[in-house]
């Protein structure tokens, strides 16, 4: 989102409203900034699903599979180590290293994910420039509207976005329009 | 008045309604959002002499820890009072205990965040600081305690030119497999939780290098409604995944003792009382550490009695599982007529040389945790501050006399011998709670150590849950 419009709100009440009125005009590319998780807010948006969970369990499996053929090959086959006569793929030995292993990268797959998904870190956004946006982390709670999204009408967002009960609406990224 | 919809009572039924209005309440902070978030990030930008001499004393005392270490690397173990058959001492002691303290704070913010329990939410940060801060501590004692800790790599399988590699059928690569991934995993979801903490404390910073300080470690956190999304699976995630951490890996621990022949380790009961062991001495250390800087912060409004009452109350359960603990091991020695263990447990450890640690472990577990049957004692802050200090010593003894005794005098009379430690050995522990508190120091002083985004999540969800019940 380079260039659009942000509201300010003062509840989420106001602020799920508002993004129902939008939607219902047809108007996408809805973003929330909040400070912190509120689920009637994340439902009104209609994000799609997180896909966080499919790379933590493609981690999960990627660490298992490397953390269990890891032993069985260096224990088995590169360095065949006989301890008291023990079979060389000794399984349930192996166990308690594939079960950290498949943790470790599931928790990596889940962090990773949740960073790149969210395009983190980033360096600078351009909402960050609309003036009170530190707010977003306090209490206030703030709708952006991207300019890029089909059905984006700055004019009749503005009006809609008024009329239910925006304090604030900064136009970031897009040119001036005269008084 | 008029009736809650049928999926809205099922949702919500009456015990959900009854956690929000009985006693004290979860969260009783006064005035707004903006108000609540200045004032938990109040104590970042508040400097003075208090903190410069704190930091100072444990930042030199840490100091002294490391110049301890470095001795015993210089010197060699000799220098500890292990001896032959003794050989895991006091290190092994400490390094379990410590390890075990970690664990109350991966239970608090992963085991209560799947519960639903919403009084976590003003503790998991503390909480989780002290299990990454009692990990560290830990994992000291398993490296100084090779002899050569420069060779403690060798435990990880790299491609060496010596062509070998770990022997995984040993319980040493799994525990370093499970401390690593412990500490790492603990780390994770630790920052995790603290991103939008530090983008609070980057739009609120007094001064510009400050800001820039917290923006690089906030990555650009925005609070975009995505990215609270992914926020939040990652984190259910990370709270999914630490849930088996809680277990699994005391219970790895336990088996470096447990698969060795010696009377009173070698026992399949092992993971299971260490866990709860462990989660047990971990509460108390949470206890330990929350309550003074709770009144020195002014905190009794967002750590409530409520949540002092709830932690004294799983002090007793995981202090009742582990005194049940006792009187199975003690059970099992008579009952399976093992020589060699029922001389280790009933005689050499209840009348030995060292039975003076096991009836002080006895008894203080007996008595600390059943004190919390009673109201008066789970909510007064200072008579809870002193029960966890107890708790936390008669877990370090129970960890000394199980490691001790049971090497001290084994199978053969003829290989029995006494452990004495030495003033390095205790130099060595001394030390371990500086380097502890200097960290702890630095948390409280540059880190969010309440959680304000969840706080403020809570308290939305109290006032949303107060509004509905009032409507009903």
């Amino acid at each position: 989102m380079r260039s659009g419009l942000l509201a300010e709100f003062d509840r989420p009440e106001v602020l799920v409203e508002a993004i129902r009125a939008l939607r219902r005009e047809g108007i996408a590319g809805l973003d929330a900034h909040l400070p912190y998780p509120l689920h009637e807010v994340l439902d009104a948006l209609e994000l799609p699903p997180s896909r966080v969970p499919c790379y933590a369990l493609a981690g999960g499996i990627a660490g298992a599979c490397y953390a269990y053929l890891l032993q069985w090959w260096t224990n088995g086959f590169d360095y065949a180590l006989n301890v008291g006569g023990r079979p060389l793929g000794s399984v349930p030995a192996f166990i308690p290293p594939t079960f950290e292993g498949a943790v470790l990268l599931a928790a990596f797959g889940a962090v990773l994910s949740f960073l790149g998904l969210s395009k983190l870190p980033r360096l600078w956004n351009p909402v960050a420039e609309v003036p009170g946006f530190h707010r977003a982390t306090s209490d206030r709670f703030f709708l952006a509207v991207d300019a890029d999204a089909p059905g984006f009408d700055r004019t009749r967002a503005e009006s809609i976005l008024l009329a239910r009960g925006a304090l604030a609406i900064t136009a970031f990224g897009l040119p001036e329009v005269p008084p | 008045m008029r009736e809650p919809p049928l999926s809205d009572s099922y949702r919500y039924g009456p015990a959900y309604a009854k956690a929000f209005e009985d006693g004290t309440p979860v969260l009783a902070a006064p005035g707004s959002d903006a108000h609540l978030t200045e004032r938990l990030l109040s104590p970042l930008w508040r400097g003075g002499a208090f903190w410069k001499i704190a930091l100072v004393l444990t930042g030199g005392g840490a100091l002294f820890f490391f110049a301890t270490l470095l001795y015993t690397a210089l010197t060699g173990i000799g220098v500890w009072g292990n001896n032959i058959p003794v050989g895991w001492a006091f290190a092994i002691t400490n390094f379990v205990w410590w390890i075990g303290i970690g664990h109350a704070g991966t239970f608090i913010s992963a085991v209560l965040l799947l519960l639903e329990q919403n009084w976590r939410n003003s503790i998991n940060r503390l909480a989780e600081a002290m299990t990454l801060f009692a990990i560290i501590n830990a994992a000291v004692f398993p490296v100084i305690h090779l002899g050569r800790p420069w060779f403690a790599y060798w435990i990880f399988p790299y491609p060496s030119t010596m062509g070998v590699w770990p022997n995984f059928r040993s319980a040493l690569p799994w525990d370093a497999a499970a401390i690593s991934t412990y500490f790492t995993v603990s780390l994770l979801f630790w920052y995790v939780g603290l991103l939008p903490d530090l983008a609070a404390a980057r739009d609120h910073a007094p001064t510009p290098a400050k800001r820039r300080l917290y923006g690089i470690f906030a990555l650009g956190w925005r609070g975009s409604g995505r990215a609270w999304k992914n926020w939040q699976m990652a984190y259910l995630l990370l709270g999914g995944l630490a849930t088996p951490l809680v277990l699994s890996v005391h219970s790895v621990v336990s088996l470096d003792f447990a698969i060795t022949q010696l009377p009173g380790w070698h026992s399949t009961i092992f993971p299971p009382y260490f866990v709860a062991g462990a989660i047990y001495s971990g509460f108390a250390m949470v206890l330990t550490l929350m309550l003074p800087m709770r009144r020195l912060y002014r905190l009794e409004d967002v750590i409530t009695t409520r949540h002092l009452d709830a932690m004294a109350k799983l002090i007793l359960v995981t202090g009742t599982v582990v005194y049940y603990t006792y009187a199975v091991e003690l059970f099992v020695a008579w009952y399976t007529g093992n020589v060699f263990e029922s001389q280790l447990f009933l005689w050499i450890r209840l009348a030995g040389p060292y039975a003076w640690s096991v009836w002080l472990t006895f008894a203080l577990n007996f008595i600390v945790p059943n004190l919390m049957w009673f109201r008066a004692f789970r909510q007064r802050p200072v008579l809870l501050w002193i029960a966890s200090v107890l708790v936390n010593v008669a877990m370090w003894f129970e960890r000394f006399f199980l490691i001790i005794t049971s090497q001290a005098q084994d199978f053969l009379p003829s290989s029995w011998d006494m452990y004495k430690p030495t003033y390095v050995d205790g130099a060595i522990f001394l030390g371990t709670f500086f380097l502890f508190l200097f960290l702890f120091f630095l948390f409280l002083r540059f880190v969010p150590f309440i959680p304000i985004a969840e706080t403020k999540e809570l308290k939305h969800t109290l006032e949303a849950e107060r509004a509905r019940l009032g409507e009903r």
